[in-house]
């Protein structure tokens, strides 16, 4: 068997491709945080109580309805993003003239909330969720077997993001939510509903959220903690990368997670901290973040 | 006016002294433990204005710390309280000297996420006995009487809290606590009149990591062992809340809000199991959309609004 550094080849890619699944994770979630931030001023630590919401969503349609893995993949997210669009009417809405620091504890309150719901009704245990029969088994490349369901993964987040990207920066949608980024008052001036704009904005962000819940099920098991742990480190990515770009949040949630799958592969002990030391490290050396603005 | 609130304060030390007659004192014990913590972090975000979401951290690693000392190295108690307490202080300079570099939202995230990088640590060192926790450390003597008992051990925890009550209340009204107050108003106005507003903030998480440790080391000391949840962001959001609930830049208000939540979890905990977490989540809610300023904020600013001051 070939060797690298004396890890076997296999181990490697393998490991590799473990860590472009959790950066594609990463880079969906903090574009999610990204998008949200620049509207609404706003760091939604309800992300990955959604994200697991996502997921469980999928599982419960499966269980209860019958519905398939596609159907929950167009479903969930929508189901997700209204559920976001309640949140936003019925409480975000009223804070944004306030310090900043309350939409954070507000939406952390709110994750406690969700979280709590869905350990109250189904345990802590996780809940298996088969991978869709298109994407069982794996493909040989000749030096790896890489499974299916894992190049989807990375395959759909990607998309996801680069349609993002096109909206945000190609489209008069898209135009209009830059400009009220920028400057609500004077966007609210030439007729564009920016209340409105940042209702569907916060809706769209989480919906991500939920898409990616929805994609993560067959890969992991789907269970109430999912979220908790994982919103963490999408934190610190996003202090690393600053929130200035989409194509930004994208590259440093990608890098990341290789950097992450490595660690897995050289020095195991740190693979759970190794995102939190890089964060120590750029904070020390470029505090805005890596594409960040200093304000 | 002052002669009202001394003897004020002389009627809360008379209650904390009589307590354990009347309530458990493992339990009055545990909420001046959370109290003191709430206090400490008090200290930070209302006073200083810094939201730090990794303060468990401190509680947990202070724990961890006195816990080693008094088990493993059997040190006296007073000396494993101390090495706790510095611990949580070193390790709040290295951990607040990095967060001080980003503000507002980035300051929480990096708080958490050093925080959770050190909760990692702490889940595989081996001394922390990882899942199973640190147990059985045992209480000591102090100037000879037997810790081992309760009331013993109530009478120490009382006056820990009252001295570090008393010292938070010294900070806040020396011109240090000026200055972080200042500093909390108007950041950029504090640095034109040539503060350096970098080490004030530093010390200030100093100062409050140190005393959030002392707590862990007491809460140690309390219940003979440390786990992995004290140093849990769940603790860290429990502090919050408590703060929040109370009165966030009250002097009583973390007090008040660290008694309400401890015993609310003590009651509900057997009664609705998993759901006590979604029932701090709506407090949370409640608190942010409904009462910003907390029981004893609200308050406060009621009574002042019925003697016709202007809030």
């Amino acid at each position: 068997m070939t060797e690298i550094f004396g890890v076997p080849i296999q181990a490697l890619f393998g490991q590799l491709m473990l860590g472009l699944v959790n950066g594609s994770f990463y880079a969906v979630l903090s574009l999610g945080l990204a998008v949200i931030f620049g509207m609404l001023n706003i760091i939604n630590f309800a992300h990955g109580a959604l994200y697991m919401a996502g997921a469980m969503l999928a599982w419960m349609g499966m269980e209860y309805l019958g519905i398939g893995y596609w159907w929950m993949l167009l479903l969930a997210p929508i189901c997700v993003g209204l559920i976001g669009i309640a949140i936003e009417r019925l409480m975000l809405q009223w804070l944004y003239k306030l310090d900043h620091l309350y939409g954070l504890l507000l939406t952390f309150g709110l994750a406690l909330m969700i979280e709590g719901l869905f350990r109250d009704l189904y345990g802590v245990a996780g809940q298996p969720y088969s991978i869709p029969e298109e994407f069982a088994g794996a493909f040989n490349l000749g030096f790896m077997f890489l499974p299916k369901y894992r190049a989807w993964i990375v395959f759909a987040s990607l998309s996801v993001c680069l349609l993002t990207w096109y909206m945000i920066e190609k489209t008069r949608l898209g135009a209009y939510l830059r400009a009220a980024t920028e400057n609500p008052q004077l966007t609210q001036a030439f007729g564009i509903n920016v209340p409105l704009m940042v209702m569907l904005t916060y809706g769209f962000g989480v919906g991500l959220a939920g898409f990616a819940g929805v994609l993560a099920a067959p890969a992991s098991q789907v269970g109430p903690l999912m979220g908790s742990n994982l919103i963490i480190v999408v934190f610190a990515v996003v202090v690393i990368g600053g929130m200035g770009s989409i194509l930004g949040s994208v590259v440093t949630g990608l890098g990341l997670g290789i950097i992450e799958g490595m660690t897995k592969v050289f020095w195991p002990e740190a693979s759970a901290t190794v995102v939190f030391m890089i964060m120590a490290v750029v904070l020390m050396i470029r505090p805005a973040g890596l594409f960040g603005r200093e304000k | 006016m002052n002669r009202r609130v001394t003897i004020a304060y002389l009627a809360g030390l008379g209650l904390l002294l009589l307590a354990p007659n009347f309530i458990y004192p493992i339990l009055v014990m545990k909420v001046l433990c959370f109290a003191l913590f709430a206090c400490a972090f008090n200290l930070l975000l209302g006073y200083t204005g810094l939201l730090s979401f990794g303060h468990a951290v401190f509680l947990g690693s202070a724990a961890y710390v006195t816990g080693h000392a008094l088990k493993v190295w059997e040190l006296p108690t007073l000396v494993g309280l101390l090495a706790g307490t510095v611990a949580a202080a070193a390790l709040g300079w290295v951990i607040g000297s990095l967060a001080i570099r980003r503000q507002g939202i980035y300051f929480a995230m990096v708080t958490l996420a050093l925080a959770q990088m050190v909760f990692f640590f702490f889940l595989q060192a081996p001394f922390t006995g990882g899942e199973d926790g640190l147990q059985g450390v045992p209480r000591g003597t102090l100037f000879g009487l037997d810790l081992a008992n309760d009331i013993n051990l109530y009478y120490l925890v009382a006056a820990i809290f009252s001295a570090s009550f008393w010292l938070i209340q010294r900070t806040i009204h020396s011109p240090f606590g000026q200055i972080l107050k200042a500093i909390r108003e108007n950041e950029p106005r504090a640095i034109s009149l040539g503060y350096d507003v970098a080490k004030y903030k530093l010390l200030a998480f100093v100062l409050s990591a140190g005393l959030a440790g002392l707590a862990g080391a007491t809460k140690t000391l309390v219940f003979k062992f440390a786990t992995l949840t004290d140093a849990h962001w769940h603790t860290s959001g429990e502090v919050v809340l408590m703060t929040l609930l109370g009165g966030m830049g009250t002097v009583f208000g973390p007090l008040v809000g660290a008694t309400i939540i401890v015993t609310l979890q003590n009651e509900l905990a057997d009664k609705v199991g998993s759901l006590v977490t979604v029932i701090m989540g709506a407090i949370f809610v409640i608190c942010v959309l409904a009462f910003r300023r907390g029981i004893v904020g609200e308050s406060l600013a009621l009574y002042k609004r019925m003697i016709g001051q202007k809030t």
